[in-house]
């Protein structure tokens, strides 16, 4: 019997899961789209990463993180439910010990986290704008009928790369199309909206921080290369890429459980079953004043297992 | 009886009812900041204009859609766009069709003759002699800065509550309490026993919470529904804060008085003129949180709020000299609660981490060789 630890990342776009040993190493690991449907995301990783597991693992800790944390952390019983800055920087130090310096790109946000001496002692995400996220250059691969696994390649063959309006994807599209219709070569677009997303990266969420080597580019768009080299230009450093960078915040989230559970507590954890279960969100406008919160009940096979959603702790009496 | 409404900024505002009621008008009580007002605000605000201003607008339509025939408010002195934001709203709700006055009073040291003509009219349309109102006055103060007090004492407590949420409970009850008590005995009466009900929450006092200086522009620092109740949402992280704003010092110190003059020349080194707003408030309020003892430090600012971009701009220099960290939030009708609380979340962390890494390093200075 072996003891191992889980992590979910459930994101915007992705929904990562992660089984590591007690010594760190991933045993498996798994990226799927969540579709906008994070319960369904969440029983789909849990099925796929069973059937790669050997048959004498036993999870003994289990962790979530990103923006569906709570209700992921709800449906599999999780001992330990974290934000993904905190995740990220845990998994980032696993593999880059001396690292100084997180930029993470992920679907819809984008943060950096700055390190010393092993320690998170600044952070930023991007607040009011989510230019330049995976999301985005998504959207701009399928509008160019590129897949997005090819996308970085083509940037890398950009010999002129064409100045593009990054500030806001709206007109960063409108600016590509206008680059398009004046003749430019698809490489020099894609190469120029490279260097204009991470300009926007540097000069919005990076504003002001001290970006020190070794710097660790993690999430979904550490995969590609035109951004990489964007990066590794404008900074001038060497960028490193973790082996497992699309799933770290899973693998933080395993660690962190790992860490918390600590040989001395028993998992909350259900066991890989939920995936079979049934599990519904409902909602309902709770008119006790004003405020008329938006209460979500997470219901397991038709009985309650978590609420959240109100101001006034009114309806909080639940996962106390 | 004459319908008289104000603007909502925290708990104010029922030392504002009462100090309308009191000089012989009706109160029309603004309703609590909702999503469905900052909707209504948003539909008629410019759309560059700040939170506050929206937020603000929506209120006055809902109190004069209640039947409010006059509006008293409070004007900025710029050089920030809050200036002449009283004038706006004005011209916004008039151009609506909506018929009321509206009194905007601007700090009395930026002339005492407009403060003066508009308080005579105010009291002529009351009825009300000068001593009267100072009375009237005096007993609204009392009960405005009682509400400060009782907010005070109900964020030093929440950190060290052992059924979470049961401090927000009671400061609730106790604001029903303080809004019955009118006199100043009364008042006084209020006062010792919403004390009690927050003194006797049971609490486990073995705790060590963080603590986290909140600075920034005062709409959003003081109305809970704007900053997404940051406050609560902390305490209940197990996390100490304290506001650089609370309304009855302010209006002790920068709206009667010159301003606080000594945090201003706290600034001076990193920002030496004044920038509007609260901007160089900000900058030298996170200065005094360093020195004095602060874990961290988080600023609120509404986005496109010039003064507060200001002071962002600066404090990560601060940060670096002083060594505290600093957490800046923008906030505008589009800030998502999830976003926020990812990010609280991280700061929260942060700040434990950074706190356990100093006391292993004093500790090893303490005990070499361990």
């Amino acid at each position: 019997m072996q003891p191992c630890y889980l992590g979910i990342d459930v994101g915007s776009v992705s929904t990562n899961v992660v089984v590591i040993t007690a010594a760190g190493e991933v045993l498996s690991s798994l990226y799927i789209r969540t579709h906008g449907q994070p319960i369904q995301a969440v029983k789909e990783g849990l099925r796929r990463v069973k059937a790669t597991l050997p048959g004498d693992v036993i999870i003994a800790g289990a962790g979530t993180t990103g923006s569906g944390r709570y209700l992921a952390g709800a449906i599999i019983g999780a001992d330990i439910v974290k934000n993904e800055i905190t995740a990220h920087a845990v998994a980032a130090r696993l593999e880059v010990p001396e690292v100084q310096t997180i930029l993470e790109i992920g679907g819809q946000d984008s943060k950096i986290i700055i390190l010393r001496q092993g320690v998170v002692i600044d952070f930023a995400m991007n607040t009011v704008c989510a230019a330049g996220t995976g999301s985005f250059l998504d959207q701009q691969a399928a509008r160019l009928g590129i897949p997005i696994e090819n996308f970085g390649e083509l940037a890398l063959k950009a010999r002129h790369p064409v100045r593009i309006a990054g500030r806001c994807t709206v007109f960063a599209e409108s600016d590509m199309i206008h680059k398009q219709q004046m003749g430019h070569n698809i490489e020099d677009i894609i190469g120029g909206l490279c260097e204009a997303l991470v300009r926007n990266y540097l000069n919005n969420v990076a504003k002001g921080k001290e970006i020190l080597a070794p710097i660790v580019f993690q999430g979904g768009v550490a995969a590609n290369a035109g951004i990489r080299a964007a990066f590794s230009k404008a900074l001038q450093q060497e960028i490193i890429v973790p082996r497992h960078f699309a799933v770290m915040g899973a693998l933080g989230a395993a660690l962190l459980a790992r860490d918390y559970v600590n040989n001395n507590r028993e998992t909350k954890f259900k066991g890989f079953e939920v995936a079979e279960e049934e599990f519904r969100a409902r909602s309902f406008t709770c008119q006790g004043c004003s405020n008329l919160c938006e209460i979500v009940n997470i219901e397991e096979e038709g009985s309650i297992i978590a609420r959240w959603g109100s101001r006034c702790g009114k309806w909080d009496t639940l996962g106390e | 009886m004459k319908k008289v409404s104000f603007a909502h900024m925290g708990y104010s505002y029922l030392g504002f009812k009462q100090l309308v009621e009191d000089m012989g008008f009706e109160a029309v009580v603004p309703p609590s900041p909702s999503p469905a007002t900052l909707d209504r605000g948003v539909t008629y605000a410019p759309e560059y204009a700040c939170i506050p201003f929206k937020m603000v607008l929506g209120t006055y339509l809902e109190v004069l859609e209640r039947g409010a025939e006059m509006i008293i408010t409070s004007g900025g002195v710029g050089p920030c766009r809050a200036g002449l934001y009283g004038m706006m709203h004005e011209r916004i709700l008039r151009n609506l069709g909506f018929n009321f006055e509206i009194f905007i009073f601007d700090p009395p040291l930026t002339g005492l003759w407009p403060f003066f003509i508009k308080l005579r009219r105010i009291l002529k349309a009351a009825g009300l002699s000068w001593l009267a109102f100072v009375d009237v006055v005096r007993r609204a103060w009392a009960k405005l800065k009682l509400l400060d007090e009782l907010e005070q004492l109900a964020t030093s407590i929440r950190p060290y509550e052992l059924k979470r949420g049961e401090t927000t409970r009671t400061f609730h009850s106790c604001l029903k309490i303080v809004d019955q008590a009118r006199t100043l005995q009364e008042l006084a009466a209020a006062r010792e026993e919403c004390r009690q009900l927050l003194q006797n929450i049971p609490r486990d006092t073995g705790r060590r919470p963080l603590k986290v200086g909140i600075v920034g522009e005062i709409y959003v620092l003081l109305e809970p529904f704007m900053n997404l109740e940051i406050e609560k949402t902390l305490g209940e992280m197990g996390v100490v804060t304290h506001r650089s704003i609370y309304l009855t010092q302010y209006t002790a110190t920068d709206v009667l008085a010159r301003g606080a003059q000594d945090v201003r020349q706290l600034a001076h080194p990193y920002l030496n003129q004044f920038v509007g707003g609260h901007g160089q408030n900000s900058v030298g309020e996170t200065i005094l949180y360093a020195r004095n003892g602060f874990d961290g430090v988080i600023q609120l600012s509404p986005f496109t709020c010039i003064p507060e971009i200001v002071a962002k701009s600066i404090l990560p220099r601060v940060s670096r000299d002083l060594g505290i960290p600093i957490l800046s939030l923008t906030i505008d009708e589009q800030t998502g609660r999830a976003g926020v609380e990812t990010r609280l979340e991280a700061f929260v962390d942060l700040l434990r981490q950074r706190r356990e890494q100093m006391e292993a390093r004093s500790n090893a200075a303490l005990l070499p060789g361990y």
